[in-house]
């Protein structure tokens, strides 16, 4: 019942909707409600990346932290938001920090439960990895557009 | 709204500094003094070509409400030379104006209908006057949203009238900036990404951007992939403008002038231009 009503409130996020009921229901057994309170770190870069996130609201900062210039923030995320990547892909560690700015909910996925179902069924593994790839090819686009540094004063 | 420009529009008038606004580092807002003449009616979109005397001509959007003719303002952001010796004046002082000129945002068309107004950098002083009339005449729109990306924190430009606008319900204001230290508690992060975020019907909104062409295009293409018809995508467009008449050529843009045709395009008619490196 509970994995249900799970099911049910992770169809609505951006990611997964419109995927089939099968797949969500499928894909629901590897999923935790999750909270984070503003200021505390969901992760920090180095740490095993053991879970993917679907952000259901508040905010987030990604954050890199450099010697001489101090943390700098990346990009924000929030609700509608995916979150996570390095958990797919080896060596599973985090490359940059996520620290919670305003309370957010979330969907937790767990990494391993996640990649041993995206093996396991292909379909399921084609229809939520091309998800992720659409999610990944606007933040490349996004990260390129902020790489240009655009409103830098130009003479 | 009526609009008459000067009798000869190469003859440039000269106006008083009544107010000078420091907005953030290199950007200023100068309210001139335009009593004597009546006020200074114009349309959301145009410009003036302003003269510091000996120093050139540049040409400079209208940033106002243009529901209150009786007081012009520009916001300028000093990176040349004309725009130097512009800051380098203060109040009381004189400088020469010629204008209005150039096309307006189609604001009469969008009425009815979302309105999306995208900005970035210094590109939120053009669109200003279209968000004043919207917020007059907010009942004769639909939803209505300012999203508005600029470099750091410290760049947002009008931050208190931004923050009063944040304050009415039934507008939609989101800031974004590209680069910001832990202590910033708003959004980073390009503009693209409030767009997809932002409360409105692609099918019947209409979208007004101003910003660095990039920007504009980047903008626009996610438009387009949300559903926004591009005939309903606005543009404005800078180039080298000097006569403001279309006369001299400087400004040509493919087969229009922009001082004279533009500044406002329509984004479907001008978006094989933007991508011809020559132009």
């Amino acid at each position: 019942m509970e994995q249900e009503s799970l099911a049910r409130s992770i169809a609505q996020h951006p990611l997964v909707a419109g995927m089939s009921d099968e797949h969500v229901d499928f894909l629901s057994g590897c999923v935790r409600n999750a909270r984070l309170d503003e200021g505390q770190f969901l992760f920090r870069e180095g740490q095993r990346a053991d879970e993917l996130y679907l952000i259901r609201s508040g905010k987030l900062a990604l954050e890199i932290h450099d010697g001489a210039r101090g943390t700098i923030v990346a990009e924000t995320v929030g609700g509608g938001d995916a979150l996570g990547w390095s958990t797919l892909f080896p060596p599973y560690r985090w490359e940059l920090d996520a620290r919670g700015v305003h309370f957010a909910h979330l969907f937790a996925i767990d990494g391993a439960c996640l990649r041993a179902k995206l093996e396991a069924d292909h379909d399921f593994g084609y229809a939520f990895t091309r998800r992720l790839l659409n999610e990944v090819h606007s933040r490349l686009q996004r990260a390129r557009l902020q790489a240009l540094d655009v409103y830098r004063a130009r003479p | 709204m009526t609009v008459s420009s000067a009798p000869d529009p190469m003859l440039p008038e000269p106006l008083r500094i009544a107010r000078a606004k420091r907005e953030t580092h290199g950007v200023f807002t100068f309210e001139l003094d335009v009593s004597a003449r009546g006020g200074f009616p114009f349309l959301p979109g145009q410009f003036n070509m302003l003269y510091p005397f000996g120093a050139g001509e540049s040409a400079i959007s209208i940033s106002s409400d243009p529901h209150q003719p009786d007081r012009l303002e520009h916001t300028i952001r000093a990176v040349g030379a004309v725009t130097r010796a512009i800051e380098r004046l203060g109040r009381g002082d004189v400088v020469g104006v010629r204008g209005p000129f150039g096309s307006a945002w189609p604001i009469r068309e969008a009425e009815g209908r979302d309105l999306v107004v995208i900005a970035g950098g210094i590109g939120l002083a053009p669109l200003r006057p279209v968000v004043y009339h919207a917020l007059r005449r907010r009942e004769a729109f639909g939803k209505v949203a300012l999203l508005y990306g600029t470099r750091t924190p410290d760049d947002i430009l009008y931050r208190k009238e931004i923050e009063r606008w944040r304050g009415r319900l039934d507008v939609e204001v989101e800031v974004t900036v590209d680069t910001a230290g832990s202590d910033w508690r708003g959004n980073t992060g390009v503009v693209t990404k409030l767009i997809s975020r932002a409360a409105f019907d692609p099918g019947r909104a209409f979208a007004m951007i101003c910003g660095p062409e990039i920007m504009m295009r980047f903008c626009a293409r996610e438009l387009e992939r949300l559903g926004v018809s591009l005939d309903r995508i606005w543009i404005t467009m800078e180039r080298n403008m000097r006569c403001g008449t279309g006369l001299c050529g400087h400004c040509q843009f493919g087969p229009s002038f922009v001082c004279k045709d533009g500044p406002v395009y329509r984004y479907d008619r001008v978006q094989d231009l933007l991508l011809v490196r020559e132009v």
